[in-house]
């Protein structure tokens, strides 16, 4: 009994869900600009909602509306595997109430006793470019992979790029993912992450302000960056163009006073104007993932698995003892370029490649794509399964 | 009366015995062609008339009837002209009919009564060798490449009083010899790899793909030297073995390109990549050889792979499995041979920027990229990326040594050998030849690193067939080295040459 009364979703709560799936056709109408932030429509009671967004249908859906049946709508709901919490529920992550139009319900798929876990420990969100370059990739693989190991849940949107591969990062270092989605939260949104979207709900949880079976639309992209940055006590910006969605998520959480991060980039990248700008404003500089537990837990507060010992100094990541693969990898750093480090530390490019091999083996370097090997930031150490 | 003379007419890349029979009688003058002749064999009724009479022979005014046998097969090209031409002479007895017996003959005539050549002179005369011919009477151009087939007398005629005389024993011409083959040093002064500045990481991966007889694939931005690499590479490939330099001489001659003697370098063929399946494998309703045939036992180079047609790169899978194609038209089956490295080429995505500066969506890459996958991916054995080189060493002011065409030939030369010892009668003549089952019985490893392979399996996430061609890689990497086992920096240089699927695929 106290289970259905901590995760259950009231009658108005999800008729109001019902509504703005209904409406979620128009609600790009009303906004100025094609991705503009949906500013306080949310908020809106039902009836004034319905003025707003509803124009000459406005009869018919109140109609609609007076007809809604939850019973029906929670067998459906059933049927398709979600389950719902309302505001009222004791299950509702208590971080989302600090937004001042919070999501009536939050419809979930994968492993509900997450939503326990949101509330008592704080996540971080990640969130960037859908379009990385192979460092972005790296960072935002070796962040949520570290974040992940160190029992911080990793808040995320599922998009390509840096999205995902946080994702992917968190998995990898068995925490617990956490994607919002701009549409249903059963259905993979893209659709080439359907995989991703499997492991996730499998280790943590999908959620989603809207009911299954709604499509995401313009709008409701940026509503989504609202939910992230609340549920995430801070959020990290691995890379960013100028403007762009991720910005939005972080204008979001510095509205909500939560702390916001950014991964410093090369001030000649397009997609490090974001991140840089950021910083320049005062955003909480990310190198690595001890940067994010010393910020959310006080320096040396929380440490990384497997690197013992509280607080001490922050590990760097080892050197390989061999000095020759140590030349390679300093070389590698600084270029992609086989013939260039081959140069560098005065080595045939045969030799070069094997030692780059043995260095990927080791987990100094990683392959991303075909563009070549990108430094790895310390990987932290996994825990037992 | 009635003649006969047989030639030869060029199919594909080989020839089949057409025996020319003219019937000349009294009535109504008249020249009929029977036996499916095309247009230009139609016409050479006309060639036939004048040729006879500008040479001072005397055309018959009668009722002549020429038949092509056998009749079902369509005759097409003018190099039956010649043997209609001699026909009728001996039907009129104007040549003696028994002088012609043991000549076989072929060539296009000019109406002023000269032979022009034709193509395929080489098939025609392993044609005439084959049918048990002694003698071969060919246009003088072509006489030199027929000579290369051995046990036959091959006489260059140039025109056809010429001819007529030598039916009448009048004169008898010189047994062609095969021309001598263009000085070998020839290559040292073209396309040799030390012009290319920088780029030693890709002259070494061009280096193993020519010493294994891998298929490569060259990702870097345009103007990086990856056409100018690709287009060294037959120069440091081993010269062909005579064997060989007759199979490209018999293909380029039937496709027109040949230049008379026997090929001494390796083909090297870019076709666009506008080119249809059709150009790529060859077809056509006359079936000509497609590129991969004109590359045959050279280098197929495919820059912009991802560029070509979908239905062209796929119809390359049959010959980079079989070394060969398969034509059908009607009935008959042609067969080309087409064994060539493929070496492709492409951009690291659509805009082909570098990476700091690109404008491609991730979608765009990741489609890009997929293009690429398919049966010619399966086959390709290496991938290098091929970076921007810095302006000093374009220039020359840096960048240590370079090496040289006549080096990295040495190194494949001595690797070849070794894999030729090797994979003696397993019917694979390099390491690029080996499927999966042979590559796993021929590359034993030692247990350090099998354990080092499948670890490198689990982080990497290769697939079976991965695994097959990092072996093969570092076969010849070993190989290279005159290494007898392989060892562990030439499986750690094979694994940095590795493609999986999941590389083409954008996170």
């Amino acid at each position: 009994m106290s289970r259905d009364r901590e995760r259950f979703a009231c009658d108005g709560c999800l008729r109001r869900a019902a509504l703005i799936a209904r409406l979620a056709p128009r609600i790009a109408g009303l906004l100025d600009e094609p991705r503009g932030r949906v500013h306080g429509l949310l908020a809106l009671e039902e009836a004034d909602l319905l003025a707003a967004a509803a124009g000459e249908r406005a009869d018919e859906l109140r109609c609609e509306l007076a007809n809604f049946d939850a019973d029906c709508e929670r067998e459906r709901l059933a049927s398709a595997g979600v389950e719902v919490v309302c505001r009222h529920a004791a299950a509702y992550p208590p971080r989302l109430l600090d937004l001042h139009d919070p999501p009536a319900t939050v419809f979930a798929c994968g492993r509900l006793e997450a939503l326990d876990r949101l509330r008592e420990e704080p996540a971080v969100a990640i969130v960037g470019t859908r379009n990385p370059s192979p460092y972005g990739t790296e960072v935002a693989y070796s962040l949520g992979r570290g974040l992940g190991a160190a029992r911080v849940p990793v808040v995320s949107g599922l998009a390509l790029g840096i999205d995902a591969t946080a994702h992917r990062g968190c998995l990898d270092g068995r925490g617990l993912p956490v994607a919002v989605l701009a549409g249903g939260p059963e259905a993979a949104y893209p659709r080439r992450h359907r995989r991703l979207h499997e492991r996730v709900r499998e280790q943590g949880v999908v959620l989603s302000e809207l009911p299954p079976g709604t499509r995401p639309y313009r709008w409701s992209f940026p509503a989504r960056n609202r939910i992230m940055a609340a549920l995430a006590r801070m959020t990290v910006v691995v890379e960013a163009a100028d403007p762009s969605g991720s910005l939005i998520t972080a204008d979001f959480a510095r509205d909500l006073g939560r702390s916001v991060a950014a991964v410093p980039g090369r001030v000649t990248s397009r997609f490090a104007r974001g991140t840089n700008g950021l910083l320049k404003d005062g955003a909480v500089p990310i190198t690595r993932t001890e940067d994010v537990l010393d910020e959310l837990f006080g320096v040396g507060a929380r440490s990384l698995p497997g690197q013992g010992g509280e607080a001490a100094e922050p590990v760097e990541a080892a050197e390989p003892v061999d000095p020759v693969m140590a030349h390679v990898l300093q070389a590698a750093e600084g270029s992609n370029s086989i013939t260039a480090i081959a140069q560098a530390v005065g080595l045939s490019t045969a030799e070069v490649r094997a030692a780059i091999v043995r260095l990927e083996a080791d987990g100094y370097l990683a392959r991303r794509g075909l563009e070549g090997w990108e430094r790895t930031l310390a990987a932290p150490i996994l825990p037992g399964p | 009366m009635l003649a006969c003379v047989a030639t030869f007419a060029l199919e594909g890349v080989a020839s089949h015995e057409v025996t020319v029979e003219v019937d000349v009688r009294r009535g109504l003058a008249a020249f009929t062609l029977v036996g499916l002749p095309d247009r230009a064999v139609r016409e050479s009724r006309e060639r036939v008339r004048a040729a006879v009479l500008n040479c001072g022979l005397e055309f018959p005014q009668k009722r002549i009837t020429v038949n092509l046998a056998p009749a079902h097969v369509r005759k097409a090209g003018p190099g039956f002209d010649l043997a209609i031409a001699v026909g009728v002479l001996a039907a009129t007895e104007q040549v003696p009919q028994e002088a012609l017996g043991r000549y076989a003959l072929c060539g296009e005539l000019s109406l002023s009564g000269e032979i022009k050549p034709v193509r395929g002179a080489l098939a025609v005369a392993s044609g005439a060798r084959r049918a048990g011919f002694s003698d071969l009477l060919v246009p003088e151009q072509n006489a030199s490449e027929a000579a290369l087939v051995e046990g036959l007398q091959v006489r260059g005629v140039s025109a056809l009083d010429r001819l007529a005389d030598l039916l009448h024993g009048r004169w008898s011409g010189d047994p062609a010899l095969p021309k001598a083959p263009e000085a070998r040093d020839e290559r040292s002064d073209q396309d040799d790899l030390a012009d290319v500045h920088g780029q030693e990481d890709a002259k070494r991966a061009l280096s193993i793909a020519a010493a294994g007889g891998h298929n490569a694939l060259m990702i870097g931005p345009p103007g990086t030297g990856k056409t100018m690499l690709a287009r060294r590479l037959p120069g440091i490939l081993p010269a062909p073995s005579f064997e060989e330099a007759l199979e490209v001489t018999r293909v380029h001659s039937a496709a027109g390109l040949g230049n008379g003697s026997l090929a001494t370098r390796r083909p090297f063929r870019a076709p666009h990549h506008t080119i249809s399946a059709q150009g790529l494998v060859g077809g056509g309703t006359r079936p000509q050889p497609g590129e991969i045939t004109l590359a045959h036992r050279g280098v197929l180079f495919l820059d912009e792979l991802p560029e070509f047609s979908r239905t062209a790169v796929d119809a390359l899978r049959q010959p980079l499995e079989e070394g060969r194609v398969e034509i059908m038209r009607g009935q008959r089956t042609l067969e080309f041979p087409a064994n060539a490295m493929v070496i492709a080429a492409c951009n690291r995505c659509p805009c082909a920027r570098p990476a700091a500066s690109c404008s491609c969506t991730s979608l765009e890459a990741s489609r890009y990229r997929r293009r690429l996958s398919g049966p010619l991916l399966d086959r390709i054995d290496l991938v290098c990326q091929v970076d921007q080189v810095p302006p000093l060493e374009l220039v020359g002011e840096r960048g240590g040594e370079r090496t040289t065409s006549a080096q990295a030939r040495a190194w494949v030369v001595r690797a070849r050998e070794r894999q030729r010892r090797r994979l003696d009668r397993t019917g694979a003549l390099c390491n690029g030849d080996m499927d999966g089952r042979l590559t796993r019985a021929m590359v034993p490893l030692e247990a350090a690193l099998t354990a080092r392979l499948l670890a490198a399996r689990e982080r990497l996430d290769l697939s079976g067939r991965g695994h097959d061609r990092v072996l093969r890689v570092a076969r010849t990497i070993a190989d290279l080295a005159g290494h007898n086992e392989v060892e562990a920096v030439d499986l750690d240089e094979a694994l940095s040459y590795r493609l999986d699927g999941a590389d083409l695929v954008a996170a």
